[in-house]
């Protein structure tokens, strides 16, 4: 089994907009899931709701969505593109906040159980230790709630490298733009002879996905010796 | 001058309301549970907020009058009931999470050796007994330069013979260091031992 420099261009393509769009989304996951576990606001409701779309919907509508959003008339898109000269449509940075958005709910999920796993009384307890609020959040709140901080990276990892419909109703089959691992078994699908080829590309990405899973388990092993344990 | 507190706070169904001056060395709260001790406790902290009334500690006006002092600059030696050590750091950084608050009266290794924590320094809390996690609040709340300590009934959850032992170093924290401490408990022997004023709530 022997990938072809076009198979590489895909994995690599796949894990750069898997990477960016989850890095990119893990400090506005992690904001949302401290808003939505800690805060108690009128609207928290409708926040929590916005926040789930992406999970519920079908993906093409999210990926509609972001057309409607984005797209070079687009009330965002516009303006990106007007005073930045930031296009997304059709480039592997769309495809990136495609998977962003669709891996934002799973990442807020585990980052919300984990900040409410923390024990609020022992912020009080840094509070009364002369630790303001920043220095509470930073030196209690964070690395208690870091596990979740890895779930929710893995999970919105193998989310975004999974990401199919949305990216492609978004930012369409680019190839070496928006050609993503599953977008690119689908093309090969659509070959005749092409079989070999799912074949191969499918194996890669049971490995990329089985590759997470086992990293996430063994940083999880590694921080629930002092992190999660009372 | 160690204690001057007026509160009230409404809680639920719950109504505390108390008044108290004193000017002893360690005052006890005295009075069954439910009867609103922590929450007095937690006010005078900064970690709950009276409904009304004045709190002023050492001639320090922590609330009333338009104050409202937050938690972290009451500077409250608070040891808590149920010790809330920070289940991720180390016995020595637990100790330490308060010191940088700049130099106290006692350094790590004066409260190392009046508390006997020594050989505990590079365990985690887990695991701890309830007596060593104890004493580790107790180090913790001395060496981030208090005004005053509040101690909440630091010996419900210890066996006989580990409460004697803290109790002869709460004696020891009273008569060396003079700090005001406010202790509260439910039991009459440790009150009648080591407070030199009672201030009894009911429920």
């Amino acid at each position: 089994m022997t990938l072809s420099p076009d198979d590489w261009e895909v994995i690599r393509l796949s894990l750069k907009v898997a990477l960016v769009g989850v890095f990119l989304t893990l400090p506005v996951a992690f904001a949302l899931a401290f808003i939505l576990a800690r805060w108690r606001f009128p609207g928290r409701i409708v926040l929590d709701a916005l926040v789930h779309l992406p999970l519920v919907l079908p993906p093409v509508v999210t990926g509609w969505v972001l057309l409607i959003l984005f797209g070079r008339t687009g009330p965002i898109g516009f303006w990106l593109d007007r005073f930045f000269g930031v296009t997304l449509m059709f480039r592997w940075t769309g495809a990136a906040l495609a998977a962003a958005v669709m891996a934002l709910p799973l990442m807020v999920r585990a980052m919300r159980l984990s900040i409410e796993a923390v024990d609020p009384r022992l912020e009080g307890a840094a509070r009364t230790l002369g630790a303001g609020r920043w220095r509470t959040f930073a030196t209690i709140v964070l690395p208690l709630s870091l596990p979740g901080v890895w779930a929710g990276l893995v999970l919105g990892f193998a989310r975004s490298i999974g990401e199919f419909g949305a990216t492609i109703s978004f930012v369409s089959n680019i190839p070496g733009q928006t050609r993503t691992l599953p977008i690119a078994i689908y093309t090969a699908l659509q070959l005749p002879d092409g079989e070999a080829h799912v074949a191969r590309l499918a194996g890669v990405s049971v490995a990329l996905s089985l590759g997470a899973l086992v990293a996430s388990e063994w940083l999880v092993r590694r921080q629930s010796g002092r992190a999660h344990v009372l | 001058m160690s204690f001057r507190v007026t509160v009230e706070k409404r809680l639920g169904e719950a109504e505390i309301a108390v008044s108290f001056r004193s000017d002893a060395g360690l005052t006890a709260l005295f009075g069954p549970s439910g009867s609103g001790k922590t929450s007095i406790l937690n006010m005078i902290a900064g970690l709950l907020t009276p409904d009304r009334g004045r709190i002023a500690v050492g001639g320090e006006l922590l609330f009333g009058d338009g104050v409202d002092r937050p938690p972290e600059d009451r500077h409250a030696g608070y040891v808590f009931q149920d010790g809330r050590l920070f289940p991720h750091l180390k016995v020595r950084a637990n100790l330490l999470y308060g010191a940088r608050r700049g130099p106290g009266r006692l350094g790590l290794d004066e409260v190392v050796e009046l508390l006997g924590l020594r050989s505990l320094l590079d365990r985690w809390p887990r695991t701890l007994s309830g007596g060593e996690a104890q004493r580790v609040a107790i180090g913790r709340a001395l060496l981030s330069a208090p005004h005053f300590l509040l101690l909440d009934e630091p010996l419900a959850s210890l066996d006989r013979a580990r409460a004697d032992e803290i109790m002869t170093m709460i004696e020891r924290v009273r008569d060396e260091l003079g700090l005001p401490i406010l202790y509260v408990s439910h039991n009459r022997a440790e009150v009648d031992r080591l407070a030199a004023r009672v201030v009894e709530i009911s429920r």
